[in-house]
């Protein structure tokens, strides 16, 4: 797996690439701003861009909005971006972009490595991976909506869904078989008017309903 | 005026004040016209002479006249009001003396008319006889009703004194007006100030201490995932270090999110106030309707005040429902803050709301809050914009 690395901080920086190297990944060019960052990304067409977002010049949200160009870009490389802080507001504007091959995750995250490696290898296969606090935040939000259709359980299991875990995954979170998520799952479906003939599509499909609803103004 | 009792305290201060006027108004009257044969020294010796008359007023009337700058140049109004004062204190001064002394003089000469003609002043000057009991009787009556005006006396000339003293001693309508312009500003470039060091602090922590501890967090965590073969005591080091240090993130998290939260610099208030939203414990319904950006004190100003007025509703208030509207009007922003909860929040009440207050206060805007016992409460703000 190929990655692009944006860290202005040379200490977390090479840090990054020592626990990538070591998970079995390729680190192909790592940056320190988001116009190297472009750069990088057009001339490696990597597997996975991760990327800070508060970077020089101007130590705002540049590392967002290049992460924003290249997931308009053609074809658009999976896309993970670190924070210092989470805001659903960033989260928006990452997931309304395109589906799938996307992650925003809090910079503690790295801490524990396995499942950071975890999410870095979902969201390079196309998958999401959204920050726990990201997710409780939009949870938190009480418009009227279809969503307040689903049980409380219902939700929990969408919540774990749009942080990208799998019907296993999920299962072992909430102490469930593997039948009984599904059958949530299904309900879920069903109460977001999600039909069958949109198959597979239909996770992603809640996923984003939910995020969309959600984090919306 | 309140009565004063003639053996009270405050009646012989104010008796004292103007028994004292005339001697040290004559000398600071000399000295003004001595100082006055080299003007230029008047700039120099006024304040010095005024400062005399201030702590007689401090000392005996207990009241601080306000200090006036230093005059700049001889053609100061305040060095003139201030020479005036001098030169017409010795008048006001002997009059007011006299008319105290006589009247409390004139009290005990009354209320001593029993004693031997000894102590008497000689029946020339009184030529009324005191043996009558009828004219001893009047004489004593007169003699204490004397003695009871005489310290409404002094205070009256007391304050007199004071009046005029203020007048042209303290600073004029159109001095305080410069003072209260100079303070505003100073005030504002306090307040911008240190918001400015509230976001280079944060900038700071963000840069600094908080890369290197994710830096530790993760090398920890590199440690706990590759070192499995560790004897028992290490591995268990290593997990608590681990454990700990992303504690001290979060930890540091939250305090740097108090201080200034980044998102708001980047998106503004819509985005900062979401996350605020998001993260209540109850539903929040927030509007955001604002043009044009305010500045960066105002924006911070405004976010507090929403974060605190939902920190308030979630421990306070029993809400079942929140919601904020933030709307610019040209030059003004106002906030809204609704909740449906209990009600009888107060602004002297807990911390947070006078806090609010005094951040309100410090930018010159205004608060309402409308908080009947049994709810619902409303805040209203309204913020200047430039």
């Amino acid at each position: 797996m190929r990655v692009v690395l944006a860290e202005d901080s040379v200490l977390l920086r090479e840090g990054l690439i020592r626990l990538l190297e070591a998970a079995g990944m390729r680190v192909v060019a790592a940056v320190g701003d988001a116009e190297q960052l472009l750069r990088a990304a057009a001339e490696h067409r990597p597997d996975l861009v991760l990327t800070d977002v508060r970077m020089p010049p101007t130590h705002t949200d540049e590392g967002l909005r290049a992460s924003l160009v290249l997931r308009r870009a053609q074809p658009s490389p999976a896309v993970l971006v670190l924070s210092q802080y989470v805001e659903e507001r960033y989260a928006a504007q990452l997931l309304a972009s395109a589906t799938g091959g996307v992650g925003y995750l809090l910079k503690d995250r790295v801490a524990d490595v396995d499942e950071f490696i975890d999410a870095l290898r979902r969201v390079a296969a196309g998958g999401t991976a959204l920050d726990p606090e990201v997710v409780a935040q939009l949870l938190l939000r009480g418009h009227s909506d279809p969503l307040d259709r689903l049980t409380p359980r219902e939700g929990e299991v969408l919540q774990l869904m749009a942080e990208g875990r799998s019907n296993a995954g999920i299962g072992r979170q909430l102490v469930l078989s593997e039948g009984a998520v599904g059958k949530h799952i299904g309900n879920i479906f069903t109460k977001l008017d999600l039909s069958p003939a949109e198959g597979d599509h239909r996770r992603v499909l809640a996923v984003l309903q939910f995020l969309k609803i959600r984090s919306l103004p | 005026m309140k009565a004063i009792r003639p053996w009270s305290a405050r009646a012989w201060l104010a008796t004292a004040h103007v028994m004292t006027g005339p001697p040290v108004a004559f000398v600071l009257a000399g000295l003004t016209l001595v100082l006055a044969v080299v003007p230029p020294a008047l700039r120099v010796g006024m304040p010095w002479l005024t400062r005399v008359q201030r702590s007689r007023f401090e000392a005996f009337l207990g009241v601080r006249i306000p200090p006036v700058p230093a005059a700049p140049t001889l053609r100061t109004s305040s060095l003139w009001r201030q020479i005036g004062y001098h030169l017409l204190s010795p008048l006001v001064a002997v009059v007011s003396a006299v008319m105290v002394a006589l009247v409390w003089a004139g009290g005990l000469v009354g209320v001593s008319a029993f004693l031997p003609p000894l102590v008497q002043p000689p029946p020339l000057i009184f030529p009324i006889d005191l043996r009558d009991p009828v004219v001893l009787a009047v004489y004593i009556a007169l003699g204490l009703l004397l003695l009871f005006l005489a310290p409404i006396l002094a205070r009256a000339m007391a304050m007199l004194d004071l009046s005029i003293a203020r007048t042209l001693l303290g600073p004029s309508h159109q001095e305080l007006g410069q003072r209260i312009e100079t303070l505003t500003e100073s005030r504002a470039g306090v307040i911008d100030a240190a918001d400015a060091e509230r976001r280079r602090i944060e900038r700071d922590l963000h840069d600094g201490a908080q890369q290197r501890l994710v830096s530790l967090a993760m090398n920890l965590g590199l440690a706990r995932a590759t070192l499995r073969d560790l004897p028992e005591p290490a591995r268990e080091a290593i997990e608590r270090a681990h454990e700990e240090s992303k504690q001290a993130l979060k930890e540091l998290r939250d305090l740097v999110r108090g201080l200034h939260p980044a998102v708001l610099n980047d998106q503004g208030l819509d985005a900062a106030l979401s996350g605020v939203a998001a993260r209540a414990p109850i539903p929040v319904r927030l509007r955001v309707d604002i043009e044009r950006r305010t500045t960066p004190t105002i924006e911070a100003v405004a976010f507090f005040i929403v974060s605190e007025a939902l920190t308030n509703i979630a421990k306070h208030a029993a809400a079942t429902r929140a919601e904020v509207t933030v709307r610019r009007e040209r030059d003004r922003l106002h906030v809204l803050v609704y909740d449906d909860g209990c009600g009888g929040a107060r602004l002297d009440g807990g911390t947070g709301l006078r806090g609010l207050g005094q951040r309100i206060d410090s930018v010159d805007g205004t608060l309402r809050l409308h908080s009947p016992l049994g709810g619902p409460t409303t805040i209203e703000v309204d913020l200047p914009c430039e």
